[in-house]
């Protein structure tokens, strides 16, 4: 499909104004805003022309995803490539000013209407009632603060955050090494530890439920496997899933089990990208397999490590379903998690500002790692 | 420059003698070989434990352990296929597998596009902000998506607001593709642009200076130059999204309803829990049938991975 947006033929203005201040640099910067903002803005209303085809009830299914994956892959490709070629008809010295705001500005308007635009709500709501309607000031923060329920769910989140990345990246990253060196099989070993990965969180949920379920007595045989093993060592079955404070380790493992194969995934990608050269050389010097680890393998790919950390982290902060989807309740289980609350509070029990509220709270949490984060940006652009 | 295929030599000439242990380890030792097995083992079994149930009959997955099947391996009444033919008879199946394809491949394409160009631009070009701006991007990875569904589905259904004033129009997307692709773009961006910025940034810097030197315009060098070296960190991210899109059942739940023509496998799948209950032996024998094209993607593209890796290529 054509993008229209591009302006008619013209040859590259030569008498463009130059960026200089005042009044032409306010010119200049309309027009940097007015491109950014303008292009993606017609090319979506050109694709969105296109999608009233495909709410077509009655045509053919394989047509209509197939136009509609024909649209949205070459959508976007066109989009930029429109883009770009309109910034080539700017004057020439304009030009390479705008550039850059045409490379991100998709991004930002996306990432503004998707996630900046909810956050200012829910920033507001946090600071209203249950209906979202009054405000009530910091009512809902100091709910938060003083409920138990919360008490004990900030509680097991920090538990969460310290020990799932903790053992998902270090299982991740032992098992990329170790994989990386084996002669055969490579291919299969990783993949048999991203398999968990692919399987989508019901899949999961039930995969568990076979190795932790518990059947009390007169209620069919224990199909499990830890009570499985349990009965054959002689001991009496035990109910995994609310044996406090203990179920909230078990319910780690299951996110560690499926996240260990992103991290292997991402580590292993860095560690292939290390020269051979160092390591050859190292090796040469007669450094121990583990020194090459330690010292060479791990500081290359230091910010692969610390991409794929800052990630789990944040993930487990916002671990919610693995808790929420369990059949007895996270309260009389004691296993509640911040986000699992929130949850609970904006659709179960109705309460917009409380909800919103917690949230907020999860923003904070983060703000250490974010921290690190800008820390480690500027320290790249120093060395560059 | 070695490659670092499946397939590679072995990286150094065999060890010396009476090193210590975990240098044995590393030529292809017990310590290597053991530790793998045991975690291949502890990671496989609960996944077996599903497969393996898939293929019993009722009663039998009702009655003992899935693990007692193993001990009567050639048994054939131990074995059944009816679970996946009920499983797959329930209907709606097919058009639920298109639909997953059509939201899930353009939700894989958008985000990683747009981020690697806004990535491009975050390390390699210069404009005011730049800085804040990464920032504020990686700063909503910590957005919980719960958070934005409820704001975002009001835009779709009504548009937004502000003192009386429309500042986003009704554009009815809801139960559409591109209302799904946008929203899944959204919460995929700050990831995908934090590990391609991380990736794309520590790219030599000598690489794109010359190529600039040789006349090579921002786009050129992005398309010719940057998307090539990036291809390890665009297909990491690929898989990792494209899984993620597929297997996500409450952005599809909320933005493309539980029973329209638009449904998805999983949506379907979590319709076959509500009708069917605790039925394992239907929904393990589901859950494999949705796991299939994820397992097809990973393996088809690991080749890809692993060829397009090769030492040296990009750290120069």
């Amino acid at each position: 499909m054509s993008v229209t947006s591009e302006p008619s033929p013209a040859p590259p203005g030569v008498t463009g104004a130059p960026p200089s201040r005042g009044l032409s640099g306010v010119l200049v910067f309309l027009l940097r805003v007015s491109v950014a903002v303008a292009i993606p803005v017609a090319t979506f209303s050109i694709l969105l022309w296109t999608f009233n085809f495909l709410r077509d009830e009655n045509a053919n299914r394989f047509i209509v995803v197939g136009v509609a994956i024909a649209v949205g892959v070459g959508g976007v490709f066109a989009l930029y490539w429109g883009m770009n070629r309109a910034v080539d008809l700017f004057p020439a010295r304009v030009r390479e000013s705008v550039r850059p705001y045409v490379f991100v500005g998709p991004c930002l308007v996306i990432l503004a209407v998707y996630l900046v635009y909810p956050v200012i709500n829910t920033l507001l709501t946090s600071f209203k009632d249950a209906n979202s309607q009054g405000f009530v000031g910091l009512d809902n923060f100091k709910f938060v603060f003083t409920d138990p329920d919360m008490l004990k769910a900030i509680r097991n989140t920090a538990g969460w955050i310290i020990l799932v990345p903790l053992f998902a990246v270090g299982i991740g990253l032992l098992y990329a090494t170790l994989a990386d060196r084996l002669r055969r099989g490579e291919a299969v070993a990783k993949s048999l530890i991203f398999l968990p990965l692919a399987i989508s969180f019901a899949g999961a949920s039930i995969t568990w439920q076979l190795i932790y379920s518990y059947r009390p007595q007169g209620f069919g045989s224990n199909i499990g496997l830890l009570n499985g093993i349990m009965i054959g060592l002689g001991q009496e079955p035990v109910k995994w899933l609310e044996l406090q404070p203990w179920n909230n380790l078990f319910l780690m493992v299951i996110m560690v089990w499926m996240q260990t194969g992103f991290a292997m995934v991402v580590l292993s990608a860095a560690i292939k990208a290390i020269p051979d050269e160092i390591i050859e050389a190292a090796r040469i010097d007669g450094a121990s397999e583990f020194q090459v680890f330690r010292r060479i393998m791990v500081p290359s790919i230091l910010p692969t490590i610390v991409v794929v950390t800052t990630y789990m982290v944040i993930n487990a902060l916002k671990v919610f379903d693995i808790v929420f989807v369990q059949p007895a309740s996270a309260e009389t289980n004691g296993t509640s998690v911040i986000a699992e609350r929130m949850i609970r509070w904006f659709f179960q029990l109705n309460h917009d500002g409380r909800a919103a509220a917690i949230a907020v709270v999860l923003f904070v949490a983060v703000i250490p790692v974010m921290a690190w984060n800008i820390r480690r940006f500027r320290e790249e652009e120093m060395i560059r | 420059m070695s490659s670092a295929t499946v397939e590679a030599p072995p990286k150094a000439p065999a060890p010396a003698p009476h090193r210590d242990r975990l240098e044995d380890a590393g030529r292809g030792g017990w310590f290597l070989r053991i530790t793998i097995i045991v975690i291949v083992i502890l990671w496989t079994i609960p996944t077996l434990g599903v497969l393996i149930t898939s293929f019993r009959p009722e009663d039998a997955v009702n009655a003992s352990g899935w693990w007692t099947a193993l001990a009567h391996p050639f048994r054939a009444t131990e074995w059944t296929l009816e679970n996946y033919r009920i499983a797959l008879g329930q209907g709606g199946f097919g058009n639920a597998f298109l639909n997953s394809l059509a939201v899930t491949i353009p939700s894989t394409v958008i985000p990683i596009t747009i981020a690697a160009f806004a990535a491009y631009a975050f390390s390699w070009m210069e404009f005011r902000g730049r800085y804040v701006l990464f920032v504020i991007v990686v700063g909503l990875l910590v957005v919980p998506l719960q958070m934005a569904l409820i704001p975002i589905l009001r835009l779709y259904t009504q548009g937004a607001t502000l003192f009386g004033r429309e500042i986003f129009p009704d554009l009815s997307l809801q139960g559409t593709f591109l209302g799904i692709w946008l929203a899944h773009a959204g919460f995929g961006l700050p990831l995908a642009v934090y590990l391609l910025r991380n990736y794309i940034g520590s790219l030599p810097s000598s690489v794109i200076e010359s190529a600039k030197i040789d006349g090579a315009d921002h786009f050129t060098i992005f398309w010719r130059l940057v998307v090539p070296l990036s291809v390890p960190a665009i297909a990491a991210f690929a898989i990792f999204q494209f899984l993620w899109v597929w297997n996500d059942l409450l952005v599809a739940y909320v933005f493309l309803g539980g029973a329209g023509q638009n449904r998805v496998l999983t949506v379907a799948l979590r319709e076959l829990v509500g009708s069917r209950g605790e039925n394992w032996h239907l929904l393990t024998s589901a859950a494999f049938i949705s796991m299939a094209l994820p397992l097809l993607v990973f393996f088809a593209l690991q080749k890809y991975f692993v060829r397009g890796l090769t030492a040296g290529a990009v750290k120069g």
